[in-house]
């Protein structure tokens, strides 16, 4: 047997080639997850990414490979320590004060990199397993506060700069090493020779690396004994070119509005329920009305639909929604007030069985069997499938998409498979074309993350007379290059300076598009826009041709 | 003393009693040029002054204009003020000009690193009662190591690349970085290529004396074919392009300062980022400014608030300069205006 904790045992590889490193002649463990890390960022390419996974799966000690999976899958450990705390102690170790570290935060982007990159150098070295760490980080928790400070400092203290970063992800949370849960299932399965489908589903749920083996998680699992365990999610690709160039005629197709809520999956199993979240996330406790369909449903019933506020038989707005997602309980106010349904759309598990691999049509009778059976009070109501006869008519009835709050087409294929992930050729989103207006950019500031060198974040403003009101912020939409051509002008055209924010002289016009528009009295313009973009830049257009704020009122009554 | 020695125009900056500008941006009579870089060495000045060293880029690329050199060290009276240029590390024959009248002096760094890179002069602190200095990777965030190291890592990349029958591409600057680079691997590896642009910067550097290894410009004609395991040093902007795909199966990496940060390195979607900057990191701007021994700092382009907070705080009296020059950009004019050579 091998020892994870002393690496004894095992033959060691040498994983430095991605880093040339002087000081260490091999590296093992947490160097190995670093050394993963570091491949896995030192390129875009897919098959370097899955060919570099795949070996970590097949190396490393299980437990590590147990916590990879956890972690690449959104899983992380508890966080033990506030990160205001950690902030402050990283500019203390780096001997700056702590407004320059919260100052060069934003331009990091990252939590974790900053710290990393601000430290000074270690004067240690260590080489414990991944799984060592994690256990470090939580034993954080039981420790008092000059405790945690000292096992903090020490361990920055012995790791280097991308070991870090590793550690610091640990703690701070939201792994993502730029791998989709695709890719990694993708390379655990040529690791493992599982199918992918199939790997896919046994790391959905609720599992915690502390409570599985990579033996019982990946190797032996039997899905069935988790009661909640969801399906993955199929998700559809977006139609650009609309209904037409699809292979199949009309007749083969199944349409229903896309709705504008949340996308949830409903598991009735075992006289329980839960809800998840397409991010897998349990959503259960925040949606405490859709425990009533327990009495009417019966177990081994899985559904996916659409959590929707709904309001004498029709969706409310999508921030009557928003509200109650900020919050784990729910006050009885906001239940009366923003009362929610699941609109379902499919039936994934039926009397404890898979169909999963049923066309689509017989699912959706099955469904519809089903919620006949349910009585009109309960907090289920089926999404209506789109009577229509030929492409024209359906592009006829998308128009009327705002009206029935919804974003546009659903399109499935009558005889297709439930699949999992974002998979091309079944499903589709024919989405209402955005609302857009014309404005001017008034303000700019510089980006972070990758685009910490560019000015990429805009305020933009309608005319009201010869006053320019400010009613948004957009953020993309441009090309790089067209980032970088903003960002030379912006330098030179700056008339004021606020802090981090820089007036510009009111000369581009940019051509926004949103998906939604409300009333807001927290806004000067009165006006708060759901999903801003720049679509275009308008260079044929002066300032003095942009839309106004009357135009922006005008929008408001007619699709507030 | 009625007008300070040095004012900030928007011409640039400039030097009422000498009558001459710095870097200017915009056409003046007389202007004394810090360095050969797009956004510092301008068309359309009637006049130029700059380093011997300087003087040959300038003249590749601004063509026939009036310059008049100087070498690093020498005093020259102009109007009522002594100037000289001094060592700023940046790239060959950049300058710090020193600027006194009547034993005050001010100092313009330009753009300035403070580590040795082998190539270019190194930096030579000059003492002075006021320091203009860049802030271009003014941040806490930003610590070079050192360029041995560095040159290791793309040493390592490009051999592994030969090894698995990969071309090489890195960008970088085509004045300056290119030649770092150039200067510094391991040329055994294997061949080099170079972009035309990089290549016409480094005829005029080797026809004045530096020594650089054999290279191989990239031509319409050439087949990539003939020069298995080779190195491409190509300019930021030619990655990605149709240029750089002729190579076929290749690894594309980068050469910045930028690269130090994550999401810079993700954004520009190369495969490697190699943390190499001829801009002075935090240690280096702070040693800098402390050595000149300074009581004023001007801080020009870069985190220009957060730096000069800092020297603030750490008793400076200090205030930003508003100036055209852009530091080290991920595209820079440079690069677009050679591109049509070749391409």
């Amino acid at each position: 047997m091998y020892d994870v904790a002393t690496g004894a045992g095992r033959v060691v590889y040498d994983c430095c080639t991605a880093r040339v490193r002087p000081v260490y002649a091999r590296c093992t463990q947490v160097k190995r997850f670093a050394a993963l890390f570091t491949r896995l960022d030192q390129t875009t390419k897919t098959n370097p990414k899955v060919d570099a996974l795949a070996e970590y799966f097949t190396e490393a000690p299980e437990d590590d490979r147990v916590w990879t999976i956890a972690l690449l899958s959104g899983r992380r450990p508890k966080r033990t320590i506030t990160t205001g705390l950690l902030r402050e102690w990283a500019a203390e170790r780096a001997a700056i004060p702590l407004w320059l570290f919260e100052e060069s935060y934003p331009i990091v982007g990252d939590l974790a990199e900053t710290i990393a990159l601000i430290l000074p150098d270690p004067e240690a070295e260590s080489d414990h397993s991944l799984s060592h760490w994690i256990a470090e980080v939580k034993t954080l928790a039981t420790l008092d506060e000059p405790a945690r400070k000292a096992r903090i400092l020490s361990a920055w203290n012995q790791l280097d700069r991308t070991e870090r970063f590793v550690f610091n992800k640990l703690i701070t949370g939201g792994f993502r090493m730029g791998v989709s849960q695709k890719l990694m299932t993708r390379a655990l399965s040529r690791a493992t020779g599982i199918d992918e489908p199939d790997l896919a589903h046994r790391l959905m749920g609720d599992w915690t690396p502390e409570k599985v083996s990579f033996q019982s998680l990946i190797v032996a699992h039997d899905p069935t004994t988790d009661l909640s365990r969801p399906y993955p999610f199929y998700l559809a690709y977006q139609l650009d070119d609309g209904p037409s160039s699809l292979d199949a005629p009309p007749f083969d197709w199944a349409a229903e509005r896309k709705w504008d809520g949340i996308r949830g999956q409903l598991v009735l199993r075992g006289g329980e329920h839960f809800l998840w979240s397409r991010g897998e996330d349990l959503m259960t406790d925040r949606f405490p009305e859709l425990a009533q369909l327990r009495d009417h449903v019966p177990p081994g019933t899985v559904m996916d639909g659409e959590v929707l506020a709904w309001a004498d038989d029709f969706p409310m707005p999508f921030n009557a929604l928003q509200k109650r997602l900020g919050r784990k309980t729910v006050p009885k106010k906001l239940l009366t007030e923003a009362p929610v349904i699941l609109y379902a759309y499919d039936l994934l598990e039926w009397q404890g069985e898979d169909i999963r691999a049923r066309p689509f049509a017989e699912r959706r009778k099955l469904l519809e069997s089903l919620a006949n059976t349910v009585p009109p009070e309960m907090p289920l109501r089926l999404s209506p499938l789109l009577d229509f006869a030929d492409w024209d008519a359906l592009a006829a009835i998308r128009e009327d998409s705002r009206e029935y709050a919804s974003e546009g087409i659903m399109l499935k294929r009558k005889d297709s498979p439930y699949r999992d992930g974002r998979k091309r050729g079944d499903w589709w989103k024919w989405k209402v074309d955005p609302l857009t207006i014309d404005a001017v950019m008034i303000y700019a500031q510089q980006g972070h993350g990758r685009r910490a060198n560019l000015f990429t974040d805009f305020t933009f403003a309608v005319r009201d007379g010869d006053a320019l009101v400010p009613f948004t912020k957009a953020y993309s939409g441009l090309t790089d290059k067209e980032f970088r051509q903003i960002t030379a002008w912006v330098r030179k055209n700056t008339l004021e300076r606020y802090g981090p924010v820089r007036q510009v002289r009111p000369e581009h016009v940019f051509e926004i598009a949103f998906e939604g528009i409300q009333e807001s009295p927290r806004h000067k313009s009165g006006v708060a826009l759901r999903f801003p973009r720049m679509a275009r830049w308008r260079h044929d257009k002066p300032p003095g041709e942009a839309n106004t704020l009357d135009d922006l009122k005008e929008m408001l009554s007619a699709y507030g | 003393m009625a007008e300070p020695l040095l004012t900030f125009t928007d011409r640039g900056i400039h030097c009422p009693e000498g009558d001459f500008h710095i870097d200017p941006w915009r056409p003046v009579d007389r202007a004394l040029i810090t360095h050969g870089h797009a956004d510092h060495a301008r068309d359309g000045m009637a006049r130029y002054l700059a380093t011997e060293a300087a003087a040959p880029v300038m003249r590749h690329r601004l063509g026939d204009i009036a310059l008049e050199t100087i070498r690093y060290g020498e005093r020259r009276r102009i109007g009522g003020v002594d100037v000289s240029f001094h060592p700023a590390g940046h790239v060959p024959g950049s300058a710090q000009i020193r600027i006194e009248r009547g034993g005050e002096v001010w100092v313009v760094s330009g753009d300035y690193k403070v580590a040795p890179d082998g190539f270019s002069e190194p930096f030579e602190p000059v003492a002075c009662h006021a320091f203009i200095t860049e802030s271009t990777f003014g941040l806490p965030v930003f610590k070079w190591r050192a360029q041995a190291e560095v040159t290791a890592e793309i040493d390592a990349w490009w051999r592994a690349n030969s090894q698995a029958g990969r071309t090489t591409i890195l960008g970088a600057y085509a004045l300056g970085k290119a030649q770092r680079i150039l200067a510094n691997v391991d040329a055994s590896i294997g061949p080099i290529l170079t972009h035309g642009a990089v290549e016409n910067t480094n005829e005029v550097l080797r026809a004045q004396g530096l020594n650089l290894p054999d290279t191989i410009r990239v031509t319409p004609e050439m087949n990539p074919k003939d020069h298995p395991g080779a190195l491409v040093l190509a300019t930021p902007s030619a990655l990605g392009t149709p240029w750089a795909r002729r190579f076929g199966a290749a690894s594309t990496g980068f050469a910045s300062g930028w690269m130090a940060l994550r999401g810079v390195r993700r954004r520009r979607a190369a495969d490697r980022g190699f943390v190499m900057s001829d801009h002075a990191d935090w240690d280096g701007l702070n040693a800098a400014i402390a050595e000149t021994g300074a009581e004023r700092v001007f801080v020009t382009h870069g985190y220009t608030q957060i730096f000069r907070r800092w020297l603030e705080s750490q008793g400076y009296d200090a205030a930003i300069v508003e100036t055209a020059w852009e530091g080290e950009s991920l595209d820079t004019a440079d690069d677009a205006e050679q591109q049509g050579e070749t391409s």
